[in-house]
């Protein structure tokens, strides 16, 4: 009996602290400060363990360690350069050495593919999961990594779960009793208290830092909203400085109830799988959603599925045909703390989640941009084009032409012809074509 | 864990170490160990290893004297090795075709199929890191070479002789040491696709083989390919420079 009345008393302490110094203040918005201590901590802890590690390893090491340099020097020369090419010369038989050198230095390193995977880091940051090539430093680093470990996982990650809990109960709860009032401005209002509040709830679930630039040119209502794409956390970052409507396709189990919830508080665009397949179906309620100025702006991946943070990839002109203006966002993880890229095929939705609140934090950068619509003479394709470039150098992104699609599909062959042509107007030449 | 013991002060030439090393399927860790008394034996133990275990005796030999059939760092070892897993879907230790057509730069490339087939020994469908490294050996600089002073040993695969050996075998379909008329038509369909028409395909192989063709026999041999490209800079086309 003692024991279960102490367990008792100490879950209801528990739970005052959280609400008191959480949840309120998530309510009003309000930050206390806590976090900001923690992430001091945090930094001070990073940057130490980075330069004894610095100190610990041999030189050559450390040259190792640059991901971003690359494993080869490639060789970006076009195809008529690589061939010493002018058009017209006749074909050669070491022609054939052009294409195995690119063909190899593929094989050893290709843009695409790393994109899918997490991004390497220069220095470890004392998760275990980013240790790549761990070398026994010193005891200090040990124990600190230990104690890393201990805070993560005992501190750290029941204080995230209870949150993350009862943030999304809240949301339910919160959006289903909304839903029942009739539509009038104080719904409104209310709807957009209960998604804030859910939504701070669930950030500081994840230790989330995020830094707004630019709050000025926010989303306005009757927009459209792009950004690139990392993971599910990108919405969940959006919405907890302005409120959105979601689209995408229904689905079941809890994120289905989450939906069905939101839904009854305001409009969201939800489409059922089998909709989704007919495109004109979809750009249409979408413009009808949009015509109507007083609905939120829609919010909008047009990557269609997740990066990990260290490019743009090529963006769906879908999004851009419906019309309307575009207002793009930048959003740029800091690896560090926390890698937030969704790798589907390696990790489920659970496991992620589980991932994200045993790192040490999510930080990251929300860049708003200046809207932009789509000029004359510009089709829905190059437009598409000119505001992945806008988010790419916002962000401090490789801007690709390659389709994220390509995580699971085979690549297209118009590519291979359009080579093949390339190659076969320069050994012809002079358009003797047949 | 890994436990090595390297003689340190031994002679490059004599080569004496105790590595227990994992099982192919990495779980156990049964006590084998190359115990080797002689560089030659070294090298022959070595041929029974696969996978990490390969990578970490190459890496601690790197170390100690160039390496075997190609000169590589640790460093550039654990990266491929790496880039290796990571193409690896079926995480099975070795890769398929289908792994190969998985990178969208090597797909779009004409002569994609002739490249990955030139990993795959006769009749074989799965290729080890040994086998990949083999492989990739061949577009090492050359330069490199004069690192090993191996005067006595194989020709080093990223030689100007074995390089335009590679690019000779990506002509020879058949490998009968011949480049026929059919496989070069062939192969120039590879890299034209439909863009060209049979017939002014077939004078450009016509051409081609006519110039290079000495012996008469209307095909060209490897002797023939290497007199015809004795003036082309082998050693940057077909060369792959690691950054570090």
């Amino acid at each position: 009996m003692e024991g279960a009345e102490l367990a008792g008393k100490i879950l209801s302490t528990w739970l005052t602290l959280v609400l008191g110094f959480i949840l309120l203040p998530s309510v009003f918005g309000v930050s206390l400060g806590i976090s900001e201590i923690y992430m001091k901590i945090l930094v001070k802890t990073l940057e130490w363990a980075t330069i004894r590690i610095e100190k610990g390893t041999p030189k050559e090491s450390i040259l190792k360690n640059s991901a971003s340099v690359g494993i080869i020097q490639r060789d970006e020369s076009p195809m008529e350069k690589g061939l010493s090419g002018l058009r017209g010369r006749d074909f050669e038989l070491s022609d054939v050495f052009y294409f195995s050198k690119k063909g190899f230095e593929a094989i050893v390193e290709d843009e695409v593919t790393q994109r899918f995977s997490s991004e390497e880091l220069v220095s470890w940051n004392l998760l275990t999961r980013t240790n790549v090539n761990f070398q026994y430093i010193s005891l200090r680093l040990t124990m600190v990594w230990v104690l890393g470990v201990i805070v993560r996982y005992c501190v750290l990650l029941p204080l995230r779960v209870t949150l993350a809990f009862i943030g999304i109960s809240l949301l339910v709860i919160g959006t289903t009793l909304v839903g029942q009032l009739p539509d009038s401005s104080l719904k409104n209002w209310l709807s957009e208290l209960v998604h804030l509040t859910c939504c701070r709830i669930c950030v500081r679930s994840l230790s989330g830092t995020i830094h707004y630039h630019n709050k000025q040119y926010r989303p306005q209502k009757g927009g459209i909203c792009v950004a690139n794409h990392t993971s599910p956390i990108d919405v969940l970052i959006l919405t907890t400085d302005g409120c959105y409507a979601m689209v995408g396709q229904v689905h079941g189990g809890l994120m289905g109830i989450i939906q069905r919830a939101m839904v009854k508080a305001c409009p969201h665009v939800w489409f059922e799988r089998s909709e989704m397949k007919d495109r004109h179906l979809v750009t249409k309620r979408l413009k009808e959603h949009i015509a109507d100025k007083k609905k939120l702006p829609i919010l909008i991946f047009p990557e269609g599925t997740c990066i990990n943070n260290t490019s743009v990839m090529m963006f769906k002109k879908g999004s851009f045909e419906i019309g309307g203006t575009i207002h793009p966002v930048a959003i740029k993880y800091n690896p560090q703390f926390g890698d937030a890229f969704w790798n589907s095929s390696k990790y489920n939705m659970v496991s992620y989640l589980l991932r994200m609140m045993t790192s040490w934090a999510i930080v990251c950068d929300v860049w708003y941009m200046p809207p932009m619509t789509r000029e004359e003479g510009e089709d829905a394709v190059q437009f598409a084009n000119r505001v992945k470039s806008a988010i790419a150098i916002q962000g401090g992104l490789t801007e690709l032409p390659w389709d994220g699609g390509l995580k699971r599909a085979k690549v297209k062959d118009t590519l291979k012809e359009e080579q093949q042509k390339n190659y076969s107007k320069m050994i012809v030449g002079n358009g003797s074509l047949s | 864990m890994i436990l090595v013991e390297l003689m340190n002060d031994v002679a490059p030439e004599v080569c004496l170490f105790i590595i227990p090393v994992f099982d192919n399927d990495m779980t156990s860790n049964s006590l084998r160990g190359p115990y080797a008394d002689s560089t030659e034996e070294c090298y022959g133990q070595l041929q029974n290893y696969s996978g990490l275990e390969y990578v970490k005796c190459c890496s601690l030999l790197c170390d100690k004297f160039t390496f075997l059939e190609f000169s590589i760092s640790h460093s550039q070892i654990t990266r491929l090795y790496s880039r290796f897993t990571s193409l690896d879907k079926g995480e099975n230790g070795t890769l398929s075709r289908e792994d190969f057509q998985r990178i969208p730069e090597l797909a779009i490339n004409p002569l994609g199929d002739r490249i990955i087939n030139a990993f795959f020994p006769e009749g074989e469908d799965q290729v080890n890191f040994r086998g990949f490294m083999r492989t990739l050996a061949h577009f090492r600089p050359i330069e490199d070479n004069e690192k090993s002073k191996d005067v006595n040993g194989p020709e080093p695969l990223n030689s100007r002789s074995n390089k335009l050996h590679f690019a000779f075998r990506l002509y020879d379909l058949d490998k009968d040491e011949k480049i026929s008329r059919d496989e070069l038509l062939q192969v120039l369909r590879m890299m034209v696709g439909v863009n060209i028409s049979d017939e002014q395909l077939g004078s450009i192989a016509d051409r081609t083989i006519q110039e290079a063709d000495q012996d008469g026999d209307s095909a060209i041999s490897f002797t023939e390919f290497v007199k015809v490209l004795e003036k082309v800079d082998v050693e940057q086309k077909m060369s792959i420079r690691f950054l570090h």
